[in-house]
């Protein structure tokens, strides 16, 4: 081992760098060359579009970014200072001028509106393009300090962080139980959403009562792929690979079976507007609290049935060896059972959070999402519920932090570069076990 | 009335369409990874966007000719393979699964952003790198073939170069596993411990498979753009699972499987969802729109992925008793 | 098991395989095997711990000991299989350490598995191929050419044929493997080994899930290799069996070799008595890193049983 253990060493690192170094040459790239860009987006049929001048001046290369439904997108203006973003739906969008971009000396204000902003959030509803010239003036740009940025990402993070666990959590335990890697599990988390939409929207019924039912409805539906599905599939005795592209083909159907009742628009949860509080740096909505605050007390709820609880110790024995917990006499279905409901209303809970998250319920959420929960999962080890949250919180945090070097829209390429380079350092993940995995 | 004829003509196309062609090709590259070799890869969409990346960038941003920018499709796809295989290939088999998904969305992410729109153009992709191609053609412009297969020079002749691929790589990879290289990649998917104790240097042979299999993907990602423009979105994931619904529908560790699990399905799909759309416009479903129309097509697939994997685990071809895995 | 397990005739044994008394740790005569501190320790729990172990060439060497005494860990550092934490050892003079398991096989020191590990989509006749050494259309590039490997293909059907009838599994050439039974499994397992003209053979527990009529056949088969002129060492559990074919017994206990000597005289050895009846006492301690392994024979057995 001494010899060949030296040698793959040396070449993981030498796979290393020159990942790095690839990324890092990508983004050099792309500072170099942002500066075509002036429509993006222009396949969707609605767009939002302006002109950036300051005193009849076009000011090209200022960077506008949009954001709304799901949906973000970046552009710089042209050399008349025009800008256009096409966005897939009606709905609102914010809209954010990138001060930094500008000239020196220059800012957003105007004389007749002091608390004009560099975001402004526009509505399409009647028409299908929107227009927003920004004022532009002389000034001072008020810039947040790096470190206040810091602290402001990395506290959203979190919140992305516990969000992402309450899915990864499930998919853990389903995994450790059951050894499926379940690709379906994303349309569990969007099942939580829609749920939570049709009760309360097309329903009406009050908020509270229609998430606490969308979370019972996940848990049945967990429960009900268990028993329907997955049970008859074991008995059977289905191996994991086929079971799991089995998952991936239920994953496909389950998606387009949402898209084709719900549409391919975004939709709001009542209750998704709040303004936001500042704490010194951090500025957060009552939303954004609530939904941490709900993701830890659940967090904490999960920990203590898995610790403390027979139930939840008989999990972490099936998990262990399910043939040794079985013949010390535990009922392995039931635990797996009770672990699919466990799943399910875990994810439906996350979908719910994430609908609030990014604004909206759409019909691929979950599977936007997907690969996250599984980078977490596989970051924390394959199998562990713990891992799964500490994975978790990397991931969300690594995501929301990255984004202070690199574009928003390669903020998830950040996440699954980690997700490899963690695998190719510490294979079983941060809390797995070390055993024979090779 | 229900124009039957036109479906089954519309339908028809798609058994010598070049998209037929390059999913064969990708579904032969899973075929050697996954139902010989027993390799998870769910990064083919990867590899098939390093084919049509690799080509259309080279063509468009350096200018280079036809053979040299297939070079660069290829050796991209040697790079990526062993970027993906070295870390995992000692690894458990779930590990190649994940670190191969996660690299065909990194590619895909990267080939999106906007922050390299100048060289990869974007959410709206590339065009306009086809005329190296059809410079080759040494067909006389005019119209050809009958009925539903009519077609002009340029569309017969990326057909011929489309399924020329198909027979030839087929044929190789034909060879290959009927060969003692063969023997050992079947025994590595049988069990690797099992071939190492024999003598045989199992992570060189799933390293060769592994790149093997992912070159069968780019080429069939070049064939796959010759008939339209390069877009991000057409490399999702989705398109892997797409693959693999070809391969189980043909038979995992056969050679013809892929390439007839390609024909039926985009012949199956097109005839469905061409029945779909005309039957729901004269109003036979009441009740379904237009756009679900459309979007039928996506959930019978995934149903019929689960059913394959779940009743006839060994496809089409696939002999009854050599179930592509057991395990 | 033990009425049925005797080989038909009094097997000839080697003698005078050691120098000095024999304790754990003696030096051969003639040595194929010498390890020295082989260490490898599961987290917390040592699985082998050896501090100089000689296999004696041309004889047929048995490694027994109660469950979980570290034997098949043994094995697997020995093959390349588990690296070790500490501690070298060498095959025929060449050290052995961090050799890649390939390489080892490649060496001449072949071994079969505790569970069976036939290629269940292949072909018997197939199994028996990929044994042999030196292809050359393992080559990817020469793949394609196949004139420059057909005749050595024929050469390898006609040893692998022969190899087949001598184990009786001939007719069977064309099945999968698949559709063995568990003792003809072990069978092409060892044959296939074979396949590779091996000097030293490492059967791991070559008579667990055997079904009883087999057994017999099973034996007179390692004593054949010996006669062959090639080494054995093997795992067992059954000291019936081991005292009738082995020239020499190595005894391991909790990863240490507690005894070692000739059959008769280990069977007497009161440490080795010892160790066996310590094993019922602890039996439940439950720390133990084989104990999956033989859960999984268990299974092994009883699905053989079902099939039968």
């Amino acid at each position: 081992m001494e010899v060949t253990g030296l040698v793959s060493t040396r070449v993981q690192r030498l796979l290393v760098i020159v990942f790095v170094g690839l990324l890092a040459s990508l983004a050099f790239v792309g500072g170099a060359t942002a500066a075509h860009a002036d429509e993006v987006g222009t396949e969707y049929d609605f767009s939002l579009q302006g002109f950036v001048r300051n005193d009849g001046e076009p000011i090209q290369d200022v960077l506008i970014s949009v954001s709304g439904n799901g949906y973000t997108a970046e552009v710089v203006t042209d050399a008349d200072g025009k800008w256009l973003i096409g966005v897939p739906d009606k709905g609102t969008y914010s809209i954010t001028l990138d001060e930094s971009t500008l000239p020196t000396g220059i800012i957003v204000t105007d004389a007749a509106n002091p608390d004009v902003s560099n975001t402004v959030e526009l509505t399409i509803d009647a028409t299908n393009s929107k227009t927003y010239n920004f004022f532009l003036g002389a000034g001072v740009r008020e810039t947040t300090s790096f470190l206040d940025q810091l602290i402001q990402r990395a506290v959203t993070g979190l919140g992305f962080g516990l969000m992402l666990a309450l899915a990864a959590i499930g998919l853990s335990l389903i995994f450790g139980t059951t050894g499926l890697s379940n690709f379906a599990h994303a349309e569990m988390v969007t099942f939580g959403a829609l749920a939570a939409l049709t009760l309360a929207v097309d329903l009406a019924l009050p908020l509270g009562i229609a998430l606490v039912g969308a979370l019972v409805l996940s848990g049945a539906f967990g429960w009900g792929l268990d028993a329907a599905l997955w049970k008859p599939l074991r008995r059977k005795g289905v191996g994991l690979i086929p079971m799991m592209i089995v998952s991936i083909g239920l994953s496909l159907a389950l998606r387009y079976l949402y898209q084709y009742f719900y549409g391919g628009s975004t939709r709001q949860l009542p209750g998704a507007d709040g303004l936001d509080l500042k704490f010194g740096p951090i500025s957060l909505s009552p939303l954004d609290m609530l939904s941490m605050a709900i993701s830890i007390v659940v967090l904490l709820g999960v920990a203590f049935f898995l610790l403390r609880t027979r139930i939840g110790k008989a999990t972490r024995a099936v998990s262990d060896n399910p043939s040794l917990a079985s013949a010390s006499g535990i009922d392995v279905d039931r635990v797996i059972r009770i672990v699919w409901v466990i799943g399910g209303a875990l994810a439906g809970l996350s979908g719910i959070l994430y609908a609030f998250y990014r604004p909206g319920v759409s019909w691929d959420m979950g599977f936007q999402i997907l690969l996250l929960i599984f980078a977490a999962v596989t970051l924390g080890g394959l199998g562990t519920a713990f891992g799964a949250l500490v994975g978790s919180l990397i991931v969300g945090l690594f995501i929301e932090v990255s984004t202070l070097w690199i574009p928003s829209d390669m903020k998830y390429v950040g996440a699954l570069v980690i997700l490899i380079l963690v695998l190719l350092v510490r294979p079983q993940g941060i809390l797995g076990r070390k055993e024979r995995i090779g | 009335m229900v124009d039957f004829w036109q479906i089954i003509q519309n339908a028809a196309i798609e058994i010598v369409s070049p998209t037929t062609a390059a999913y064969a090709l990708a579904a032969l590259g899973l075929a050697i990874h996954f139902g010989y070799t027993g390799l998870l890869n769910f990064g083919q969409a990867g590899f098939m966007a390093i084919g049509a990346y690799g080509y259309a960038i080279s063509t468009l941003t350096l200018g280079f000719p036809v053979w040299a920018s297939v070079l660069v499709g290829l050796g991209g796809s040697v790079v990526f393979a062993l970027l993906l295989g070295i870390p995992t290939l000692r690894l458990r088999a779930d590990y190649l699964a994940i670190v191969t998904i996660a690299a065909s969305e990194i590619l895909r992410l990267v080939f999106t952003t906007n922050s390299l729109d100048a060289v990869t153009g974007s959410a709206d992709g590339l065009s306009g790198y086809k005329n190296g191609f059809a410079d080759l053609n040494p067909i006389p412009t005019g119209t050809y073939g009958f009925g539903p297969f009519t077609m002009n020079e340029y569309d017969l002749w990326l057909r011929i170069v489309g399924w020329g691929l198909v027979i030839i790589l087929g044929l190789l990879a034909w060879q290959l596993m009927r060969s003692p290289w063969g023997r050992v990649i079947k025994g590595i998917r049988e069990d690797e411990d099992a071939v190492r104790a024999l003598g045989k240097n199992v992570y060189f042979y799933k390293m060769q498979s592994l790149i093997l299999g992912g070159l069968f993907g780019t080429l069939g990602g070049m064939i796959f753009v010759l008939p339209r423009a390069v877009v991000p979105a057409n490399y999702a994931t989705t398109l892997t699972f797409f693959i693999y619904t070809i391969l189980l529908l043909g038979g995992a560790a056969t050679i013809l499987g892929p390439i007839v699990g390609s024909i039926v399905f985009w012949v199956l799909l097109s005839a469905v969802s061409g029945f779909v759309a005309r039957a729901q416009a004269v109003g036979w479903f009441p009740g379904m729109s237009s756009v679900q129309a459309g979007q039928t097509r996506f959930i019978i697939v995934g149903v019929v992925l689960m059913l394959l994997v779940i009743f006839r685990p060994q496809g089409i071809f696939g002999n009854k008793k050599e179930l592509s895995f057991v395990k | 098991m033990s009425s049925s397990g005797g080989p038909s005739t009094r097997p000839v044994k080697t003698v005078d395989l050691h120098i000095g008394d024999s304790v754990p740790g003696v030096k051969k005569t003639n040595p194929i095997i010498v390890a020295d501190k082989v260490k490898r320790a599961f987290g917390g729990l040592t699985a082998v711990d050896v501090d100089h172990l000689e296999i004696p060439r041309n004889a047929i060497t048995a490694l027994i000991g109660p469950n979980g005494a570290g034997k098949t860990t043994f094995f697997n550092l020995l093959t390349g299989f588990d690296k070790p934490d500490t501690g070298k050892w060498t095959f025929s003079g060449k050290s052995l350490a961090g050799i890649p398991s390939f390489k080892v096989a490649r060496l001449g020191q072949v071994r079969t598995f505790q569970l069976t590990k036939a290629l269940n989509l292949l072909t018997v006749l197939d199994n028996m191929k990929l044994g042999a050494k030196g292809q050359k259309g393992e080559n990817m590039f020469y793949a394609l050419l196949p004139w420059l490997w057909r005749k050595q293909e024929e050469e390898n059907d006609a040893k692998a044929m022969e190899l087949l009838a001598r184990f009786k599994l001939d007719t069977k050439a064309g099945d999968f493997a698949a559709s063995l039974s568990g003792g003809q499994r072990k069978l092409l397992e060892m044959a296939r080994a074979l396949m590779s003209d091996p000097t030293l053979v490492m059967l791991d527990e070559p008579m667990a899930g055997v079904n009883p009529a087999l057994t017999q056949s099973l034996l007179d088969h390692i004593l054949d290799l010996k006669k062959q002129g090639m080494t054995v060492l093997f795992v067992e559990h059954d000291m019936q069996m081991v005292s009738h074919i082995a020239d020499w017994v190595v005894v391991m206990a909790e990863g240490k070799i507690v005894a070692e000597g000739p059959p008769d005289e280990v069977m007497r050895n009161p440490a080795v008595i010892d160790a066996y009846l310590g094993s019922h006492h602890d039996s439940d301690l439950g720390e133990d890193p084989n104990e999956e392994q033989a859960e999984h024979a268990m299974k092994e057995l009883l699905h053989d049983d079902d099939k039968s």
